[in-house]
């Protein structure tokens, strides 16, 4: 089936659809498009949605109707270039791997704690969407090896900052809520705190990397946040 | 005294709502806002107020609430036979509080949602330009919760005098009026995002038959009991951004409308969206309520959703100008 494809859905949204699978490629053409509306926007959308290979564009249809949009959007598509204007930006954030969890993991991999943490420290992940909580990233890239099943019983209360495991994914939970995620670390950054200036610390398209501390960083580094620090680092990709 | 209102009783679940958190979806925060668009919005125009502004929803059972001043207020959707002092307070009128007066309502006949909106409004501050209070992440309305016994919404001030008084009614929308309890509710859809993972049998049962609204529905989703929705290959999808209305259907077949709190995102297939202009009506869906589906086309869809909207600017105007 050819690509990008548009689905209706219902009367004031539409769904583009860039391909079936999960990848960087038609994560970068989701990208591409939501940016060029961000830059020159389209004046019946009020908001767009972007996931892992589709984007939802919500719109006004008293302003544009379904055909019309669908005719705009095919134009701009049409010479839309997926090469990321300037490098994406990479987030160090600090993790201290003490999760109630990492035990398991290791077990389940057959691996050393060490050699857990070393793998899930190692990639620069790609966040292909933010969902489900605010400020929670979708990461791609988890080493498979260390790809563990989620817990059978969701925990009923999993603390902010808490680093997880679950199945191929892993990432960071924004705030504290239920979930069934295999908790390997804690990290102090908040990726959603709604007394910053900038709510939600990054972006689809953006990438993270994990970096270990010792429990007495992580108490350090807590201190300096408190104080009104910024306590991770902001580098580029590639 | 202060130009407050004390809640003297929650009543179910009563927050504070507005139009909804716009533009934040990308970063996962659900748009929220008042689940009865149109009501909301014709409860301001009645208190004198423009269109969008933040006004309490009460769900089910309503709250009992004291004017610590005087306030022209306005009651709108469902009617939960409110009291105020012991004489009845009408649905889609303005009526007149002085201060010491004890609102009171009890449970909503016709209906699962009703709106109070105060001339002026309230005195809260917006978190990311909304004041709907969002209640998975605890910010916005008042103090990013619902109602409590006890507390103290603040009004803006000066409550301002209302011009022509008298002339602000409005007729109760047909679906709520109680001495025709619309129990049979049609919900008109237009078909996908997903519709071709689904069987043409789950097609037919979907459009065919009538669906039981389950008790645990909520302002995320309505979520219903009936026909088994079958697919082609399992409902399972890459997850992707949700639209108001759009129709989930998770691994049990049982659908699931998604509403003003829904996740931004999500990873089951959608087999149609209910229109826009009927989706107040799933907002005064109350459990045990039968519904069913029809399909129409997107063209008429459209022209729906642009005479809806006509109809309300004229009736915007028409506030405006009674001034």
């Amino acid at each position: 089936m050819a690509y990008p494809q548009f689905h209706a859905a219902g009367d004031a949204a539409i769904l583009v659809e860039f391909g079936s699978e999960i990848n960087p490629e038609s994560n970068a053409s989701v990208r591409a498009l939501s940016e060029s509306l961000r830059r020159k926007p389209i004046r019946a959308i009020t908001e767009c949605v972007p996931a892992f290979c589709s984007l939802l564009i919500n719109y006004d249809p008293c302003r544009l109707r379904y055909q019309a949009l669908t005719r705009q959007l095919r134009k701009r598509l049409q010479g839309l270039s997926t090469e990321a204007a300037g490098s994406a930006r990479v987030f160090a954030i600090p993790v201290c791997y003490n999760g109630e969890d990492l035990e398991f993991v290791a077990r389940h991999a057959n691996l050393s704690k060490e050699e857990v943490i070393r793998r899930h420290s190692a990639p620069e992940y790609l966040i292909y969407m933010l969902g489900f909580l605010p400020g929670f990233a979708y990461l791609g890239g988890l080493d498979p090896a260390i790809h563990t099943p989620r817990l059978q019983n969701p925990r009923t209360k999993i603390p902010a900052g808490a680093v997880g495991i679950g199945g191929e994914q892993t990432g960071i939970y924004p705030l504290a809520s239920p979930g069934g995620w295999q908790l390997i670390g804690q990290t102090p950054v908040r990726p959603y705190d709604p007394q910053r200036a900038e709510p939600i610390l990054y972006a689809a398209g953006d990438y993270i990397k994990f970096e270990p501390v010792t429990a007495a960083e992580y108490a350090a580094l807590e201190r300096r946040q408190a104080a009104g620090e910024q306590i991770w680092e902001v580098g580029r990709h590639g | 005294m202060a130009d407050t209102l004390t809640v003297l009783s929650p009543g179910m679940l009563t927050t504070v709502q507005d139009m909804g958190r716009a533009g934040w979806q990308s970063s996962g925060f659900s748009p929220g806002g008042a689940m009865d668009l149109p009501a909301l919005r014709a409860a301001n125009l009645l208190a004198g107020n423009s269109k969008d502004m933040p006004a309490l929803e009460m769900t089910m059972t309503g709250p009992g609430i004291k004017f610590n001043c005087d306030a022209w207020f306005a009651l709108t959707g469902a009617d939960f036979q409110a009291e105020l002092n012991g004489a009845p307070a009408p649905t889609y009128a303005l009526i007149r509080a002085s201060e010491g007066d004890e609102l009171r309502c009890a449970a909503a006949r016709a209906g699962c949602r009703g709106y109070l909106a105060v001339a002026g409004g309230f005195a809260l501050e917006a978190v990311l330009g909304s004041c709907s209070t969002n209640l998975k992440c605890g910010i916005g309305g008042f103090a990013g919760r619902q109602l409590r016994a006890g507390d103290e919404l603040p009004l803006q001030c000066p409550q301002t005098p209302i011009a022509n008084p008298q002339e602000r009614r409005l007729p109760v929308p047909a679906h709520l009026d109680r001495d025709r309890p619309a129990d049979k509710i049609i919900l008109r859809a237009v078909l996908g995002p997903q519709d071709s993972r689904f069987t043409p049998n789950g097609l037919r049962d979907f459009f065919g038959g009538w669906y039981t609204v389950a008790p645990a529905s909520d302002r995320m989703g309505i979520k219903l009991e009936g026909a088994k929705v079958t697919t082609h290959s399992g409902s399972d999808i890459i997850s992707d951004g949700i639209a108001a209305g759009s129709v989930q259907v998770p691994a049990s077949g049982q659908p699931i409308v998604m509403m003003a709190d829904r996740q931004t995102t999500g990873g089951y297939a959608k087999i149609a969206t209910v229109i826009s202009a009927d989706l107040p009506l799933l907002a005064q869906a109350k459990p045990g309520d039968h519904l069913r589906f029809v399909a129409i086309a997107m063209d008429e869809a459209q022209t729906i959703v642009r005479r809806e909207a006509r109809a309300m600017a004229r009736l915007e105007y028409h506030y405006l100008t009674l001034r």
